[in-house]
């Protein structure tokens, strides 16, 4: 629990933080430090520089307009999972995330900027096609989730960038989401994580947004699933057999580990979303009367 | 005053819940270092060459030293020796180990050097400017394929890397049992490594006083005093009266804090060598890769069964896993404490068991909650379990025909043990009541209609506790006898400070000790201070393992008590000037009175002033008020335990979910029911961890995969339901108190009861047994095997 010599600077504002990258090439930038500092600890990461923007207030908080929900990337999960405004995958994976305390430090911003296989947010965030906002000291820009996550624990974060904040569609009528996981019986990061978000109208479904994680090395869209949901109405039988197609989204590199292999991870990606389409779709019922 | 048998609230625990338990990682002394230990990447490998000159170039490093440097000694600090293994039986061939490793390391972990800085920070920066040559050699993980020829050797002197083969019973009695069977039931199985994980990890500070020669350590010990004695005896050598060993609040050991590790004797060495002191705090990756594991064993097992459900034989190999070197206690557990309980609750007629201690480049493996005794229960329990789905008949039937009856206590085993007391079958009255068997297996009956797998698991087990008399455990290859000391000292205002030999590290002594010296004394509580951890305050003790304490240690305490209680009486009928034989000592108040003159009574406290006043004691009683007993057990006990889990698995995933837990416990007497309870629920908890999620993974070259928390799934409180537990009681007989021991029964039969249910909810697949632990992955592909035609 020791971790080497590192340099430590407080930014009180986001321009602040933005001048201190510029001049410490190389720096981690600190936020709610669950994920950063243990690593430091074991010494599994070594920045010689760390900069701390979780005083930065303007970074915080939940707002809604125009339809959307925006969340500052200082935001703790704790807040997020509390959230009424926010979809309710997102607060559903929130909340499973590590135990209170974890909830009560970690941020989103944070939490997608370290981009963990197994954290639970950008899976949701895939899902929700939510889009990423960064700023750096060339200028802010806006990504989609499923651009901002590339590899795993790699983002299109560039050298000196902060992630600002995460927005996503507020929820209306016909719109159900939910978020589902097979947590690692030790860590409780998903093994298998899927999100699923679905429109209905009179009992169709004109828009669909699937995600799985954790057993990818980063967030993956599920676009064949999607297509076999949209333009239908959708039953049970047909929810478990548009879960099936979800192999065709994984890709080639499957992650394994001594509490789950290959072919267990790909049989439980069909099991967990056909979990969180169907509460999707009942919420997205639920939502429409 | 009538404490004992009521849930008195743990005095312990203010301190503990506010953050103010004083462990050794609390300690700060003046002008303290700190250390820090390089250890092996390998798990088996050559030590060519150890470069430390970067290391020491760094500003505020102290000192580095090798395992050469603490074999050779220095000018200021003397030659270490080996660490000993304190349980030898004949044959065994025991490895040197060393503090620190010289020449070879032989697992993941094993230490090369240490550092000493004038902080932690520094001494883990030094750490990785310390370079290290090493040459790999081939690496041996698995106990079996360590035992066969050819195999490659872990230590060069010991022939198929075999320590010891330890067998008992009557080989020829238990062939002819299996020759004569109706029914043979086998099973091989793979009772899988556990990592102890206690929530404080292991740390030492010592300082040393070069002119008085005197060595004090703090230590997160069970056993303070087995830890100076094999200090000053084995690998230290500073004398037992100038080394003071301090085992102060400790943070849970489950059997891992007995053992003499490398760093207590490394820690105090350093102090010596650099006269300052020095501090040690394990990293939990250290904890996993250094502290002593547990189980591990390869077993062969078959049950020999009349077509009525009559048990007539039980044959069991194992190879029991013991790491890189014997540590503390190690072979002890798969031998006396394994194949002695083969007999389980049961009248099995013929019984033969062996056991191989197999060295390989693992970690060392000791006692872990339980030890050896749920190695035992859950062959058996299993075979039990295999025998009734081969006959038809009920887990519950099958246990209750084979039952040894109440009217047979003692009852001598096959295998060494006489059990002393027990009512097995009341006991699975108490249980079956408890739980509404009947009704659950109806309920079963209707959810494996609606096609979901629900399952029962049944199990009745045994604990031999509290080993002794000493001369047994000596003549098994103890290197000491297991007895307790005790002192109740009585100052002269009345109040009491009571000496245990027993070390508590959560099993709430403080409050249970002093509820059982109240009573013998008629006192209140508060007046009474337990003292113990400390070797310069308190007898020879053996501490705390094998649910020992209240029937060894507090039995001491009862004794004292009684021997202070005589001496008060004596007092008391001089100065009333009465006969001895015809005093009263009411134990409701402590007041001393002669028969049938209550109202002229003497105070408890008024005799403590006048034993030290001495102005008028009888004739041939000395002043002073204290009494030592050192009490030496003339049995072991047998807690005995019954349970009854519901599970139900989820097919599409293969989860487990423990729907009911029931448990019924016979510990004997109880001191502090809601203190047995939780020993209980602990236990349990701890059970259910090895049979659902535990397992320290190696790989085939020796790393271990299940190095931190991350990845070792250790079992929380939100996969439990409720728990239900119930007790019966039938006292011990040999010991004044009537207990039996609590700590180990939860465990000890959780483990098998769960596995036989998650057994039961897939028996309508076809599926036999899966090996633990029972994960979500591997039922999961043992139902799509049966699905896909083929059983496992």
């Amino acid at each position: 629990m020791y971790p080497p010599k590192f340099e430590y600077y407080r930014a009180a504002s986001v321009s602040e933080a933005l001048a201190l990258l510029a001049q410490h090439r190389g720096a981690k930038v600190l936020a709610g430090g669950h994920s950063l500092i243990p690593a430091m600890n074991i010494r599994l990461a070594n920045p010689g520089v760390l900069i701390d923007i979780g005083k930065i207030d303007e970074l915080k908080g939940i707002s809604t307009r125009n339809g959307s929900v925006r969340i500052g990337a200082l935001t703790t999960h704790a807040t997020i999972a509390a959230s009424s405004v926010v979809p309710q995958a997102l607060s559903e994976a929130a909340g499973m995330i590590g135990d209170p305390q974890v909830r009560n430090r970690g941020t989103i911003g944070g939490n997608i900027s370290n981009a963990d296989p197994g954290s639970d947010l950008p899976t949701v965030l895939t899902a929700l096609e939510a889009k990423i906002h960064i700023t750096g000291s060339a200028g802010g820009r806006t990504l989609a989730a499923s651009d901002f996550f590339i590899d795993l624990l790699m983002t299109a974060l560039q050298e000196g960038e902060i992630v600002t904040a995460v927005e996503v569609i507020a929820p209306g009528a016909g719109h159900g989401s939910s978020y589902v996981k097979l947590a690692h019986p030790a860590s409780r990061y998903a093994m298998v994580g899927a999100a699923a978000v679905v429109t209905l109208v009179g009992g169709t479904c004109t828009a669909a947004g699937v995600a799985v994680g954790g057993l990818t090395p980063c967030a993956k869209k599920a676009p064949s699933v999607e297509a076999a949901l949209i333009g239908k109405a959708l039953n049970a039988d047909m929810l478990a057999a548009a879960a099936e197609v979800v192999l065709d989204d994984l890709g080639d590199d499957i992650l394994e580990d001594i509490h789950a292999g290959v072919e267990y991870r790909k049989s439980m990606a069909k099991v967990f979303v056909d979990r969180a389409l169907s509460a999707a779709v009942q919420r997205a019922q639920t939502h429409q009367m | 005053m009538g404490y004992v048998g009521k849930s008195v609230k743990r005095v312990e625990d203010p301190r503990f819940i506010q953050g103010h338990g004083k462990y050794v990682a609390n300690i700060k002394l003046p002008g303290m270092a700190y250390a820090a230990i390089k250890r092996s990447p390998y798990a088996h490998a050559e030590i060519i060459s150890i470069n430390t000159e970067k290391a020491e170039n760094l500003e505020g490093v102290v000192a580095i030293f090798t395992g050469r440097d603490l074999m050779e000694g220095t000018k200021l600090s003397g030659p270490c020796g080996a660490l000993p293994c304190g349980f030898v039986p004949p044959n065994t061939k025991v490895p040197t180990r060393h503090p620190l490793a010289v020449d070879e390391v032989n697992h993941v972990g094993d230490g090369v050097a240490v550092v000493v800085a004038e902080s932690a920070y520094i001494a883990y920066d030094a750490l990785d400017l310390i370079e290290v040559d090493y040459k790999p050699l081939p690496a041996v993980v698995d106990a079996k394929a360590a035992a066969q020829e050819g195999a490659p050797l872990v230590h060069a002197e010991i022939a198929n890397n075999t320590s010891f083969l330890w067998t008992l019973g009557d080989k020829e009695a238990t062939k002819k049992a299996f020759a004569e069977a109706d029914h043979v039931i086998e099973l091989e199985l793979i009772n899988q490594r556990l990592i102890p994980n206690a929530i404080e990890p292991r740390a030492a500070v010592a300082q040393w006083d070069k002119f008085a020669g005197e060595m004090t350590l703090w230590t997160t010990s069970q056993n303070p005093h087995i830890i100076r004695l094999l200090l000053s005896g084995f690998t230290l050598g500073i004398p037992e009266n100038k080394l003071r060993v301090v085992s102060p609040d400790v943070g849970g050991g489950f059997g891992s804090k007995i053992f003499h590790y490398p760093e207590e004797v490394i820690i105090p060495w350093l102090a010596r060598a650099l006269d300052r002191p020095v501090k040690w705090v394990a990293s939990r990756s250290e904890s996993f890769m250094t502290d002593s594991h547990g189980r591990d064993h390869i077993t062969n097992c078959k049950l020999a069964v009349k077509s009525d459900g009559t048990f007539t034989g039980l044959w069991v190999s194992t190879w029991a896993n013991m790491g890189a070197y014997l540590s503390t206690f190690a072979p002890l557990i798969p031998t006396a404490l394994y194949i002695t309980l083969f007999s389980g609750l049961y009248k099995i007629p013929a019984i033969w068991g062996e056991t191989r201690g197999v060295i390989t480049n693992t970690v060392p493996v000791d006692a872990y909650r339980g030890a050896g005794r749920p190695e035992a229960s859950y062959q058996l329990e299993r075979l039990v379990d295999l025998a009734a789905r081969e006959l038809g008949m009920d887990v519950v039937e099958i246990r209750r025909k084979n039952l040894i009856p109440e009217n047979e206590f003692p009852y001598q085993t096959p295998v060494a043990m006489i059990y002393d007391s027990g009512n097995y079958q009341k006991l699975f009255d108490t249980l079956e009541e408890l739980a509404g068997y009947q009704e659950m297996r109806k309920e079963q009956a209707k959810a494996r209609q609606e096609g979901r797998l629900v399952g029962i698991g049944v199990s009745g087990c045994i604990e031999a506790s509290a080993p002794g008399p000493s001369p047994v455990v000596t003549s098994l290859g103890s290197a000491i006898g297991l007895y307790e000391s005790g002192i109740v000292r009585v100052h002269p205002t009345g109040q009491l400070s009571v000496f245990t030999g027993s070390h508590a590290h959560g099993q709430g002594h403080e409050t249970t000790f002093a509820q059982v010296v109240a009573d013998e004394l008629g006192l209140p509580m508060e007046a009474i201070q337990i003292v113990h951890g400390d070797t310069d305050r308190i007898p020879f003790g053996t501490g705390t393992y094998g649910s020992r304490s209240a029937a060894i240690g507090a039995s001491a305490l009862v004794r004292s008590a009684e021997k202070i209680r005589e001496k008060v009486t004596r007092i008391a009928a001089h100065q009333l000037e009465a006969n001895f034989e015809d005093m009263v000592y009411d134990q409701d108040n402590g007041t001393i009175y002669v028969k049938g003159s209550p109202d002229k009574s003497k105070s408890f406290a008024e005799i403590a002033f006048t034993s030290y006043y001495a102005a008028n004691l009888p004739p041939g009683i000395e002043p002073g008020l204290e009494a030592t007993t050192y009490y030496d057990p003339s049995n072991f006990t047998f807690p005995n335990s019954a349970q009854i889990v519901q599970v139900e698995i989820d097919k599409h995933t293969g989860a487990v979910r423990i729907e009911r837990f029931v448990a019924v416990d016979d510990v004997g007497k109880t001191i502090n029911p809601m203190i047995v309870n939780g020993q209980i629920v602990g236990g349990i908890v701890q059970g259910v961890g090895q049979a659902l999620w535990e397992h320290g993974v190696y790989d085939e070259n020796g790393q271990l995969l299940s190095g931190s928390l991350m990845n070792y799934a250790l079992p929380r409180a939100d996969q439990f339901p409720m728990m239900e537990t119930g007790r019966i009681e039938t006292p011990s007989p040999h010991n004044p108190l009537g207990v039996k021991g609590a700590g180990e029964m939860g465990t000890i039969a959780a483990t098998v009861t769960v596995a036989n249910a998650v057994m039961d909810a897939l028996a309508p697949l076809g599926i036999r047994h899966i090996d633990m632990p029972l994960t979500a992955e591997k039922i999961w592909q043992a139902i799509q095997s049966s699905q896909n035609g083929g059983a496992n």
